[in-house]
């Protein structure tokens, strides 16, 4: 027999320190299965804030650099700027790249950095203890309050806006709740990661992604969940394409 | 014939996989791993297509899939 499925190159076997259920690890595979497939891997440097992106350190094998809460795009916009020949990317939560950051992100795409920003949006802050984000949905409960139109105002719906800018070259949300959506994902991804490297333009890509943990529902409930409650809030789909 | 390999000692008992399986070919152990956690299992290859869902769909890249 073959093997027909396992960890890919450039990742190992490593338990990382992500809450059973969390997704955030899928989106770092196919982060490692793109830039493997663009032959990228080693030519890559990602630029991570503050957040649960920090717990699969060790566990891939990609170049880093650490940023202040919110600055990823900042710094990969210097870090673009400098290496113009290099895959270069960001990798944030909601609450850090639509909230505390949301400036350096929103004029990272206006100005067409030649970078891919990548968020993982699950509507809520992860490890800074489950406070209400940017994205947290009318009704939703978190350690800072339940959501409510009149007070906090409604979720963001981030890649919609950055679709409207001139810059960026493209600009999708996936998901990250069925193999079905996964596969979605990857090819979305792959078409951001091609579109900064083969036209030199900004893409950005969220990824819709379940937090067990601070939602308090159970992994396995949680594509119900998201299909009931996340969905008709966040579609999935391709905002701005140059392909 | 096809088959999945569990790295037992890395299932973080979240159970994804088992709503992934078409054929519903998955379960949860009995017996726990050294982090005290139930892992995932495929009491019965006989029947698995190795069309890779489960492993897609695991976050922790627990499984491995031969055919
Ligand atoms: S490879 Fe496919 S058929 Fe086999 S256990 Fe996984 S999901 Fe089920
Ligand atoms: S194998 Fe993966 S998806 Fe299945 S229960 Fe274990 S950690 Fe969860």
């Amino acid at each position: 027999m073959e093997k027909v499925f396992g960890i890919p190159e450039g990742m190992n076997d490593k338990k990382t320190a992500f809450c059973p259920g969390c997704t955030h690890m899928t989106a770092y595979r196919l982060i490692v299965e793109c830039l493997n497939e663009l032959g990228e891997r080693d030519n890559a440097i990602l630029c991570r804030p503050i957040g649960c992106s920090l717990n699969a350190d060790g566990s891939f094998d990609i170049h880093t650099i650490q940023s202040m809460h919110g600055r990823a795009s900042a710094v990969a916009t210097g870090v673009s700027r400098m290496n113009p020949t290099k895959t270069v990317m960001s990798y944030q939560g909601d609450g850090d790249a639509i909230s505390i950051g949301v400036a350096e992100t929103l004029y990272a795409a206006n100005r067409g950095e030649k970078m891919t920003a990548i968020v993982i949006n699950n509507q809520i802050y992860g490890m800074t203890g489950g406070q209400m984000s940017p994205t947290t949905l009318i009704g939703q409960r978190s350690t800072t309050g339940v959501r409510r139109a009149d007070d906090t105002g409604y979720p963001l719906r981030f890649a919609e806006w950055l679709g409207q800018l001139e810059a960026p070259g493209y600009v999708a949300r996936a998901a990250l709740y069925t193999p079905k959506d996964i596969m979605q994902a990857k090819k979305f991804l792959l078409k951001a990661l091609r579109c900064q490297k083969e036209l030199g333009r900004y893409s950005y890509i969220e990824f819709l992604s379940f937090c067990p943990t601070n939602w308090g529902v159970q992994p396995k409930d949680c594509l119900k969940y998201c299909q009931e409650n996340v969905l008709p809030v966040f579609p999935v789909g391709e905002f701005k394409s140059c392909f | 014939m096809a088959k999945i390999e569990v790295n037992k000692e890395k299932c973080k008992a979240c159970e994804l996989c088992l709503a992934a399986c078409p054929l519903g070919l998955l379960r949860m152990s009995r017996e726990f791993n050294s982090f005290g956690d139930h892992y995932c299992e495929q009491p019965d290859s006989s029947k698995c297509t190795g069309c890779t869902l489960c492993a897609i769909m695991c976050p922790d890249m627990v499984i491995t899939v031969y055919k």
